[in-house]
């Protein structure tokens, strides 16, 4: 059995449908990419797994290792496994970032039961995990992505997963705003990551970054929909051909733009 | 996120609402000359005390209650008020074993433990329960240290001379409405002494508890530190919870001499009424401290209770090289209102001030922060920096920033920075993507928000504070 199933899920902001009819089976252990156009509905089907709220699912239905998720909050679909690294990591001011991590991390150890780990053995254990995307023990103290660069606070949300240990990680272009090292470094410690329990489904636009995570499937969404999917060898063809040998010919949408332009 | 999450999280009951059963000497309401006689005469106080009250109470009746802060209430009878409660016994212990056991009762569930054996903490404590100090703590273990620290009736009858030089040197009885009041009613509080060159070896309290129904409870603070001391000072506060208003109308007074430190912290939480604004506490407290040569005074507040709070702890640098500082959380929730801020007067040369304030406003909160710095002539290269943070949570509450600039002196450099934010619903989606609950991500946003100002606190009031703010939000998210 899958560990993710999406079935046919529609959700719209307002009464604006975004996704129109998504279905993806990810097995346990499995690298899925998604790519497609700027505003195919990536990020909206990222939020939509993860339970933000400003999006209404309308259809439906969404299974992790078969229990059902859209009525989930989103604290307890963390609890239950989930990780989205966010596209636009979120900035809070006067909040430690280790501080942050423990308290995420010992709110769903109390969910599963398990003992908050103290102050001590989480730091042990956090100062192992950041080797993993050498990230700075400065970085540790300084409020959760405050005066970060783009970059760190895409490693940082990698350091995260590697503490919260998911068995689903969404990576939400977790590439985009990386240098050639950088992104090295980040594909390095989500390689170190893969394991037969933890699925990814890696969000991107740039087929460089499945050079490094090789993914088992790769979807193309459009227009809130998976329109073609196959092995690793489509990526490569999409970067060759571009969008419109898909039949696709929004210019603006073009995938080589990058989504850090939106902002 | 929507505005009905962020009522469910700030509304949670006060803990502190209770009341207790405790027989008490209350004067009928009312005040005039002879209410004033008969209170000074209770109290056993010289002559020129007296005089003082009678004095402050003239002028008071010369003066009009203040309209310009940004808050609105329905007039205060104050002719509806009792002057004085006291909770039946002889009014000073030396002993708690004589202080009515429910008494004590009260203080333990509010987390003060009177009986110092179980004190872990190096703190003193002095308790005032209405209108009177009824238990001060380790006091030979500070006397040892030449440091007074008691109730301020003690000070009227043991250090007379000392009283008599301070009162009124830095909130003379004729500084504003509710000062005058004060000063012709005030009915107990804390007096501190601290030594030439004495660093007071513990943390000094002052723990306030209103009781008694309709009662105002005016208590004064004269803390003086002598050539280069330095003492920290702790005021907590709560009120039971009852639906009328309450006037809560204190005047406290710092004298920092050369090279002394005075570090006053304050963690408010009377009863802020109910959701619909029924009852709470009126706080209408002057505080002011007076900074000589290399003297520093530094207020930190955290402000979560009352109906209404005015109050702009003030300090004047009168001393070269004198240093004031002023840290403030102010949080309003459902019908509360704030007016609050600091002045910061530069007389020395080479003066320097630092003014954080951040505000917090959620459910139909009304927060100000009014400041004012001011630069004499005399005062060559005074510098200010002022920060006024505010945050919202929610669509039906208000921040307001009135900065007030003065500047007579051209060499004075004055820095301000302002910023208004809402809790965003990306922070807490963040949050709680990470596992983290809605209500738990609200109060780790706001804590992280005053965390420059927590920093200031003593340890355990700090951990006291954020405990606070995290219940004052309970059922106010959004
Ligand atoms: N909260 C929202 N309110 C209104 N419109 C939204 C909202 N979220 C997404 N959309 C719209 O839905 C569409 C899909 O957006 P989404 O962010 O999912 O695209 P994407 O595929 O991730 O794009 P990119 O590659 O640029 O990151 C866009 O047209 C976007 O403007
Ligand atoms: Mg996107």
């Amino acid at each position: 059995m899958a560990l993710l199933s999406v079935r046919n899920l529609h959700a719209r902001v307002g009464d604006k449908d975004i996704l129109k009819g998504i279905d993806l089976e990810v097995g346990a252990g499995e690298v899925h990419a998604i790519m497609g156009p700027n505003g195919s509905g990536k990020s909206t089907l990222a939020s939509v797994l993860a339970g933000r709220d400003a999006y209404e699912v309308t259809q439906g239905e969404v299974l992790l290792d078969g229990k059902p998720l859209l009525e989930l909050a989103p604290e307890a679909r963390a609890a239950e496994g989930v990780f989205l690294a966010f596209q636009y990591p979120v900035e809070i001011p006067g909040v430690g970032n280790l501080h942050f991590l423990r308290t995420a991390l010992n709110a769903q150890r109390r969910v599963k039961g398990l003992e908050e780990l103290d102050a001590m053995d989480f730091l042990q254990m956090a100062k192992e995990k950041s080797k993993l995307v050498q990230l700075d023990a400065a970085f540790m103290n300084r409020s959760v992505n405050e005066g970060f660069s783009g970059g760190e606070k895409k490693r940082n949300e990698i350091f995260q997963m590697a503490v919260l240990e998911p068995r689903l990680a969404i990576l939400d272009e977790t590439d985009s705003g990386l240098d050639i090292d950088a992104l090295r470094t980040v594909a390095g410690g989500v390689n170190g990551l893969r394991s037969p329990q933890r699925s990814m489904v890696v969000i991107t636009h740039y087929q460089r970054l499945l050079d490094y995570i090789v993914p088992d499937k790769v979807h193309v969404m459009a227009g809130g929909r998976i329109i073609r999917s196959g092995g690793r060898e489509l990526a490569l063809e999409l970067e060759e051909k571009g969008y419109g040998w898909l039949g696709l010919q929004d210019g603006k949408a073009a995938a080589t733009k990058g989504g850090e332009a939106r902002r | 996120m929507t505005t009905d999450t962020l009522q469910e999280l700030t509304r949670r009951p006060y803990a502190a609402g209770f009341v207790s059963a405790v027989e008490a000497d209350t004067f009928p309401p009312g005040l005039n000359e002879d209410v004033i006689r008969a209170l000074s005469e209770k109290k056993g106080e010289p002559p020129f005390l007296l005089e003082w009250r009678l004095k402050s109470y003239r002028h008071w009746l010369t003066l009009r209650e203040p309209t310009w802060q940004a808050v609105t209430y329905k007039p205060i009878d104050y002719q509806a008020i009792s002057y004085y409660s006291a909770p039946r016994f002889k009014p000073k212990k030396d002993s708690l074993d004589e202080v009515d056991p429910e008494i004590l009762r009260t203080y333990e569930k509010l987390g003060i433990p009177l009986v110092e054996q179980q004190r872990l903490q190096n703190v003193a404590v002095d308790a005032v329960f209405d209108s009177v100090s009824v238990a001060t703590t380790f006091k030979d273990k500070l006397a040892k240290a030449g440091v007074i620290f008691c109730s301020f009736s003690e000070a009227v009858r043991e250090h007379p001379e000392l009283l008599r030089k301070y009162l009124g040197s830095v909130v003379p009885h004729s500084d504003n409405f509710f000062a005058a009041l004060n000063s012709a009613v005030f009915s107990d509080g804390s007096f501190v002494y601290i030594p030439k060159g004495v660093r007071c070896p513990m943390e000094l309290s002052t723990y306030f508890r209103i009781n008694a129904a309709e009662t105002g409870q005016f208590e004064r603070t004269l803390i003086v530190a002598d050539e280069g001391s330095y003492v920290s000072y702790l005021e907590g506060c709560t009120a039971p919870q009852r639906d009328t208003n309450q006037l809560h109308a204190a005047v406290v007074e710092l004298v920092a001499l050369k090279g002394a430190t005075i570090k006053y912290s304050t963690v408010q939480n009377w009863y802020p009424g109910d959701a619909e604004g029924k009852g709470g506490i009126y706080n209408f407290v002057t505080k002011r401290g007076i900074a000589h040569e290399r003297a520093k005074i530094s207020w930190t507040q955290v402000e979560t209770g009352s109906a209404i709070t005015w109050k702009y702890p003030s300090v004047i640098l009168k001393g070269d090289d004198s240093v004031g500082e002023f840290y403030s959380v102010a949080l309003t929730n459902n019908l509360q209102q704030a007016d609050t801020g600091t002045k910061m007067v530069h007389l020395g040369k080479n003066t320097r001030s630092t003014i954080v304030s951040k505000g917090i406003s959620a459910g139909r909160g009304q927060n100000t922060y009014r400041g004012l710095v001011k630069v004499l002539k005399s005062a060559e290269n005074a510098r200010n920096y002022t920060q006024c943070d505010s945050l919202l949570l929610g669509d039906k509450c208000g921040a307001h920033t009135v900065p007030y600039i003065e500047v007579k002196n051209a060499s004075a450099q004055v820095e301000h920075e302002a910023s208004t934010s809402k809790i965003g619903e990306d922070q807490l989606f963040y949050c709680r993507q990470r596992g983290i609950s809605q209500e738990d991500a609200v109060s780790m946003i706001v804590n992280g928000f005053c965390r420059q100002v927590f920093k200031e606190l003593p340890m355990e009031f700090a951990v006291e504070a954020q405990k606070l703010l995290g219940v004052s939000l309970e059922g106010s998210v959004g």
